[in-house]
Parts: structure tokens; C-alpha cells; sequence
């Protein structure tokens, strides 16, 4: 009978009988439906990648308004859509490190002031172009161009001179910087021919699919790049829909009408689980939700007003009721484990009593104004209002105010002392901090301004020195969580969904949702 | 000039001076509304000068008064313009779009319009019996409940639990037969008709029922016409006006309100597109589609107050 099965389970893996007739047959043998369900799964993984096919993406966060010029692109819709036709030079690799991608390899000068990259021999564009070093430079012009609208735009602000040398790229900077392969691994910079200055939304790059239909906010359709030059790629066919609410993505899923979904809602992902041929897969990440303090204004320019609201939130509880269970606590630094050269510090706990001791020493009596709205984070309300609980324990008065969805972003987020945020992370701990926490970054929205903080920076940018790096890190995080305008009580999972359609999936892949948005290339349809 | 003609063309010229007055409307609303379309591209993301260059390429340093009669200027040689955010002109975009609000909207009118005057009609035959009664607590159950909590529900017990019908039209694709089509907005379609159901069969029979009350009816009865025939032959066309004026009403609505179920059922409509592009703050799209908007509900008003005149010869004659 075991070779019997065994029999079962290969033809079933290479599709020689479906799903369906293998179910049956080794129900006639005698194994449980559950049994049999996870053989199946195993030979399935086992047989390895099956090519063709068609597999169906339901995505939040598409719009009408979206554009294929990656340059402007803000979403999560927006990400697959460049990961489908475009690559960037390099790109994480799944515990984190970085690899080449269109750069076969790349290296540095003792003082990381020029970057060579190497461009990989042989691979062409979509429209049957080779990929030379001069695309590439012309890529990083039209992105750091001042004039660009470019998302990446701030990340490149430190790169003098960009210049094309045979099947190489030199790349110098202002400033050294030992995380330049990180920066470049942003997904805005996928490399078009002649860097997409002629046709910036043309979709011609050198990723795994064309795309051959495109309705912003409705749905994309791509096919199989037939002279793609990496082993991802699977499916023929790849359909992305735009799926914004959360009730009908679940259930297009439930249905069969799409393979995976992103950004089940924590609420019901349990439940989503227990459905079945549905998995939910979670993944940890940079990605985290603030509570943001403006460090040079009133009561908040007083670090004891600080210290108490830091002591005075719970960050068990959030992670139990705001996220249901699905994330980890935070520790007032916008860093955790998933960073490179992450140190673990020792844990701040909610204490009322400390609470109530530094804000009596800060001689603030009034109350606190807490803005907060819908789409700051998903159930920001809720946790504003756990906050103003556990803050009344300490003796400490938070007042709630609701702001429209509408203009969060312009009008509280970075302009009001005291809201509520998040943010999806960066790769390193120098892009994040260079991002937030630099007293001149645009976005420093906690007006941090520590001088030795952002000497640390730039020596930590300027290390190759992995050991020394890490410890000015451990060094930065201690004083933006001890000094900083930041309470940082939860890191968010990712919580993505697969119906057993698919295979393939990989746990634990660092970066953005959906195995950083490479799943629909690395798995493979099964049945 | 016939009085009827007269009446035709004044109605129409109010109904242009309107669309003129909700275009000022809505122009004044988007830039009441915090934030501008280059804040929202951006959005987080947003750096000083991104913006400064974005707000520079789209116009939108010059004054408000000069950009909206810019926009006006190429409305009435209907140049619709192009969207600030997407860059894709916005006549054809919209057109695709139109096009699918209005092949739901009509397959949802085709099957409530008959069912709900047939439901009226009966609801008379049998006045105060039970299947009056059953008809009226149906509908005003259905209509009563939030749409997109009936949208859930039936999404949830035929889409997911029986399997009857797709959960959600993303199988709605320009390109696909007619039965696909079909198939992808039978739930929306059964949404929409429970939604409107109520209204139009309420006022066909509140209608008739106040015709009932004439002496001709009395007359038709005393004749020993059938209870059917009376209502069909006498009652109705006398109470064609507000049955008419409410359905002009609802077929309004199947166009221009059905944003949330075009948001929860994923279909490509004009609500969505409308939606997506207020919260960009893309002015042209959102003036255009609400000229559209308007313009629909101006001309099925038209539509309405023609018909009533039309079928009452009071009206038609004027003394």
C-alpha cells in the first residue's frame, strides 16, 4: 500500500491526476482526508516548482490613480506591479543581507565614498534590449534628479557623480556610506532602458513578467518573461486584483477566486486559518506603530513628560488587543530584530509608578493631547484609548481627539505635537534613522535633535567595520530610547493568506509582505 | 411653440444653468477639502521639493478662480482634460467606466423596475391580506437593513458557504462574454434590487390604492370587471406620474449611489473611480464625473416630469 501512495502522491505532484482523484483514491486505501490532505502538500513541495499556469493575486492598496512609472509608486499594488516587469540592481536576500540582482556583484573603496557595481552579463529587457551600465547610470539620474518626483529621491540625495566604466557602474558619494547596496535595492529604482527617461511608464525592464494588460485599481495582467534570466516565475500567468475592501478579499479567497491575499485583518485571521485549504502565513518585520511626541514643544520638550508617557503605556496589552497577538512588543526605538546589527536592550514595562514619579518631577500638571485617527493605524483609535486607561493609572490625564481620515497625513501626522502613526520600516538601521531620526531628515517627525546622536550616525554610516557599526547602533538606540520623542509599543506582523491552489511558500523572508513581494514568482501553482 | 415644447426647452436650460452651479460646487469643495493632489501622490513619502516640483508641473500655483475657468473653457468644447495624477485622459477613462456603472444599472433596473410594480399591483389585489402584508414587511426589511451589511451577507452565504455565485466581479473583465459578465454581477444585481425594491413598490401601490378611491373605479366595479383588470386597465394609467417620477428616482440612484456596492464587490464603476480620485484630490476627474453624476440625475428628473405631463391631459393642457 505504501507504494501505492507513493505512486498517488508523485502523479498527483506533477498534475499527471488531480487533486481531487488522489483524495479519492487514497481514501479507498484507508487514509484520512486530513492525512491524505497533508501528503498531498508534502509531494506536492517535494516534486518541486510545476510550471504554467495562472495565478491570481487579490491586493489592498491599489487606486485609479495609480501610475506604471515605478517612480511614483506608493503602494503595495504599485510594488508588485514594478516586481513583476522590473528588477532593481540588488536586493534582499531572505534572512535580510543584501545580493546582487541586475549588479551580478558589487564592492566598495576602503573609504565607502565610490560603490562599483558589475553589471550581469547577458540579460536583456523586455523589448529585447541588453541591459549596459549606461541604463543604469540613467537611472539613478532620472530618480536623483531634483526635479524628479521620485519616492527614492531622498535616498540618493547623497550621490555626487553616478558614471558608466565598460560593464560597470561607479558610483560616488558625498558622504561615506557602507549601506549604499541597501539603498539601491529600493523598489523605485528598477532599471529601464535609458533609465525610462523616454517612457517613464512603459513597464520595460528586465523582471520575471510583461505586462500585458494594466487597469490601474482594477487588476494587472502579466505573462511569462520567456527570456527572464533568474529561476523565478513560475506561473504563465500572473493576475493581480485590486481588492481594497477586507471583507471581499477574504472571501474572493475563500471562494477559490484568487491564491493569495495580502494583509489579512488580525481579527479574524484565526478564524481565516481554520478554513479550509486556506493558510495564513505571518511574518515578522520592520513595520511598526508610534505614538509620536514633538520633542521641542510643550509639555513634550521636557523628557520627563517623556519618560512618563513612555512608562505609562502597556505594550503587552496592545500587542494582545490591538493586534491579536499577531506582532511584538516595541521598545521606544523604530528598530527591532529584523534589522542587521540588531542589539537587543533590556525591555521598558509598563510602570504607573514611574509613570506618575517623572511627571511629577516635570512639574507638568495639565493634561495630555492625544491626536489620533482611522487610517494612522489600523485600530488607532482603540489603542489611543487603552493608552488614556493605562496613563490613568499613573495619575496621568490623555485626551482623546479624532481626526478625519481625510488629511491625516498633511495636516497632523508631522505637524501636530502628539499623534498617532507608523511606519513600514527600512532595510537598515541607518535608513531608518537617517529617514526619522536625523535632526535635519524631513521627517523627523519627532523633532529629534541630539547632537551625538547624529555624529553616531554618520560614523556608523561610514563603518565597514561590522563589529564597531553595531555597537554605535546599540549605542543610537539607547539614546532614542531614553531621550526620544518616540513611543514605539508594537511591531506589526505581516499576516498574508494562500489557498492550497499554490505552493512553495517561504517562511521568515525579510522585507515587505507576500515573502517581500516575491511570492507570486517563487511559488508555483499546484492543482 | 407647443406648450409642451416650451416646457421641454425651459426644463433643459435649468437643467444646464444646474450642471453650471454644481460645477462651481464641487470646484469650491475640493479646494475647501485639507491637502492638495500633490500631498496625496506622495503622500508619507512626501519631501519639500517633490512637492514643490509635483505642485509646479500640475498648475497648481496659479489661483483657483483663473484654474476653473481654465477647466470650464475646455468642458464646453468638451475637452474633458486629462488626470493630474495618472496622466490618462480622462473622457476614455471615464467612458470605460461609465459604461460598466451602466450595464450593472441596467440589469439591476431590468429585474427591480417589473418585479417591483408587479409587487405593487399585487400588494393592491390583496390589500390588507397576508401577501400584502408579506410583500411589504419583505421589502421594507430589506430596504432598512445598511446595503453593504446585505452585501456581506449574501457575499457570505452564496459566494462563500453554498458556492452559488461568485462572492466578488472581479471576473468582470472588459474582454469577457456576456455570460461572464452576468455571472460576476448577480449578487451586486440581487443586492441593488433588494435595496430599491422597497420604494418603488411601496409608491405603486400607496399610488393606485389613491386612485382606487375614484368614482370611475366604483363605476368599472359595478360594470363587473375582474378585481385584475380594473386595477391594470383603470388604475394604473391614471397612476403612471409618481410611480414614474419614483422610479426616474431610483434608476438615478443606480448610477450615481452605488459607490459602496461597487467598492465591496470590487466592480470597476464609476463610484470607485470617483472615490479614488477625491481622495487624491484630482480635480478634473472628480468635476467630471460630477458633471456625469449630475447630469443623469438632471436628465431622469426630465425624463420623470415629461412623462407626468404627458400622461395627464391637465397638464398637457394648460388653461
Amino acid at each position: 500500500m505504501k507504494d501505492y501512495l507513493d505512486y498517488l502522491k508523485v502523479s498527483a505532484a506533477m498534475g499527471r491526476i488531480s487533486r481531487r482523484d488522489f483524495m479519492g483514491r487514497a481514501a479507498a486505501v484507508g487514509v484520512t482526508a486530513a492525512a491524505a490532505n497533508t501528503m498531498l502538500a508534502e509531494a506536492v513541495h517535494a516534486a518541486g516548482p510545476q510550471k504554467g499556469g495562472i495565478m491570481r493575486l487579490g491586493l489592498q492598496g491599489g487606486s485609479t490613480t495609480d501610475s506604471l512609472d515605478p517612480a511614483l509608486a506608493t503602494n503595495q499594488v504599485a510594488l508588485m506591479a514594478i516586481r513583476l516587469w522590473g528588477e532593481s540592481l540588488t536586493e534582499l536576500a531572505d534572512d535580510g543581507s543584501i545580493a546582487g540582482k541586475v549588479a551580478e556583484s558589487f564592492s566598495a573603496s576602503a573609504d565607502a565614498k565610490t560603490w562599483t557595481f558589475k553589471i550581469r552579463e547577458g540579460i536583456t529587457f523586455s523589448n529585447g534590449k541588453s541591459v549596459t551600465a549606461e541604463d543604469v547610470v540613467a537611472t539613478i539620474e532620472r530618480h536623483s534628479d531634483e526635479d524628479a518626483k521620485s519616492g527614492a529621491l531622498g535616498l540618493l540625495r547623497d550621490i555626487t557623480n553616478v558614471s558608466a566604466d565598460g560593464d560597470s557602474v561607479v558610483v560616488e558619494l558625498n558622504s561615506a556610506n557602507a549601506d549604499l547596496p541597501y539603498m539601491l535595492a529600493d523598489y523605485h529604482l528598477a532599471i529601464q532602458p535609458n533609465g525610462g527617461k523616454d517612457a517613464p511608464d512603459a513597464a520595460i525592464g528586465t523582471g520575471p513578467y510583461i505586462i500585458k494588460e494594466a487597469e490601474m485599481g482594477v487588476r494587472i495582467i502579466a505573462e511569462k518573461n520567456p527570456d527572464f534570466w533568474g529561476d523565478m516565475g513560475h506561473a504563465a500567468e500572473i493576475e493581480v486584483l485590486v481588492i481594497n475592501d477586507n471583507t471581499a478579499r477574504v472571501a474572493a479567497l475563500q471562494s477559490g477566486q484568487v491564491d493569495m491575499i495580502d494583509r489579512v485583518p488580525p481579527r479574524t485571521a484565526d478564524l481565516i486559518n481554520r478554513a479550509p485549504g486556506i493558510t495564513v502565513r505571518t511574518s515578522s518585520g520592520p513595520g511598526h506603530y508610534v505614538f509620536i511626541m514633538h520633542c521641542d514643544t510643550e509639555p513634550f520638550a521636557n523628557n520627563d513628560v517623556r519618560m512618563a508617557l513612555k512608562y505609562g503605556i502597556n505594550r503587552q496589552e496592545m500587542v494582545d488587543k490591538i493586534l491579536h497577538g499577531y506582532g511584538s512588543v516595541g521598545n521606544d526605538t523604530p528598530i527591532n530584530a529584523s534589522y542587521p546589527l540588531y542589539t537587543e536592550m533590556e525591555q521598558r514595562e509598563y510602570d504607573p509608578d514611574k509613570a506618575a514619579f517623572h511627571m511629577k518631577k516635570s512639574g507638568y500638571e495639565g493634561s495630555i493631547l492625544l491626536r489620533t485617527s482611522d487610517n494612522s493605524f489600523p485600530g488607532a483609535p482603540d489603542a489611543a484609548a487603552l493608552f488614556q486607561q493605562s496613563c490613568a493609572g499613573a495619575g496621568i490625564t490623555v485626551e482623546i481627539k479624532r481626526e478625519p481620515n481625510d488629511g491625516y497625513w498633511s495636516e497632523v501626522w508631522n505637524a501636530q505635537p502628539f499623534c498617532t502613526s507608523y511606519w513600514g520600516g527600512r532595510p537598515t538601521q541607518d535608513q531608518m534613522y537617517t529617514t526619522a531620526y536625523l535632526s535635519t531628515a524631513d521627517w523627523n517627525d519627532t523633532r529629534f535633535n541630539n547632537e551625538t546622536f547624529d555624529q553616531l550616525l554618520m560614523a556608523a554610516r561610514a563603518e565597514l567595520d561590522t563589529a564597531k557599526r553595531k555597537q554605535m547602533y546599540a549605542d543610537m538606540g539607547m539614546i532614542v530610547r531614553d531621550e526620544g520623542g518616540l513611543i514605539c509599543p508594537m511591531f506589526n506582523d505581516f499576516l498574508d493568506a494562500t489557498t492550497d491552489r499554490v505552493a512553495g511558500w517561504v517562511d521568515g523572508v525579510a522585507g515587505q509582505p507576500l515573502m517581500n513581494a516575491y511570492a507570486p514568482f517563487r511559488m508555483w501553482v499546484a492543482a | 411653440m407647443s406648450p409642451v415644447l416650451r416646457l421641454l426647452v425651459q426644463r433643459i436650460s435649468l437643467g444646464l444653468l444646474l450642471l453650471f452651479f454644481v460645477s462651481v460646487l464641487i470646484f469650491a469643495g475640493t479646494i475647501v477639502l485639507p491637502g492638495d493632489v500633490a500631498q496625496s501622490i506622495l503622500g508619507q513619502s512626501a519631501t519639500p521639493e517633490a512637492l514643490a516640483n509635483l505642485r509646479r508641473d500640475m498648475g497648481l500655483n496659479d489661483p483657483p478662480v483663473q484654474r476653473y475657468f481654465a477647466w470650464l473653457g475646455g468642458v464646453v468644447q468638451g475637452d474633458l482634460g486629462t488626470s493630474l495624477t495618472s496622466g490618462q485622459d480622462i473622457a476614455s477613462a471615464m467612458g470605460s467606466r461609465l459604461g460598466n456603472t451602466l450595464f450593472l444599472a441596467f440589469w439591476a433596473a431590468m429585474i427591480s423596475v417589473p418585479l417591483a410594480i408587479f409587487l405593487g399591483l399585487l400588494a393592491v389585489r390583496y390589500r390588507d391580506r397576508w401577501p400584502d402584508k408579506l410583500i411589504s414587511g419583505v421589502t421594507l426589511a430589506s430596504i432598512s437593513v445598511p446595503e453593504f451589511l446585505v452585501a456581506y451577507v449574501v457575499m457570505f452565504f452564496l459566494g462563500v458557504q453554498f458556492r452559488l455565485l461568485n462572492p466578488t466581479a472581479v471576473g468582470f473583465r472588459p474582454d469577457a462574454d456576456v455570460f461572464t459578465k452576468l455571472e460576476s454581477i448577480a449578487l451586486p444585481v440581487l443586492v441593488l434590487t433588494l435595496v430599491i425594491l422597497a420604494h418603488m413598490m411601496r409608491m405603486t401601490r400607496a399610488a393606485i390604492l389613491n386612485v382606487m378611491q375614484s368614482a370611475y373605479i366604483e363605476t368599472a366595479e359595478l360594470k363587473g370587471l375582474t378585481m385584475f383588470k380594473i386595477i391594470w386597465r383603470h388604475a394604473f394609467p391614471n397612476s403612471i406620474a409618481p410611480v414614474v417620477n419614483v422610479v426616474m428616482l431610483n434608476l438615478a440612484y443606480l448610477v450615481v449611489g452605488v459607490v459602496v456596492i461597487e467598492v465591496v464587490f470590487v466592480y470597476p464603476g464609476m463610484g470607485q473611480y470617483l472615490v479614488d480620485h477625491v481622495s487624491k484630490r484630482d480635480v478634473p476627474v472628480v468635476q467630471a464625473c460630477g458633471l456625469v453624476f449630475a447630469a443623469v440625475y438632471i436628465g431622469l428628473n426630465l425624463v420623470a416630469d415629461i412623462v407626468s405631463i404627458l400622461t395627464n391631459p391637465r397638464l398637457r393642457h394648460p388653461k
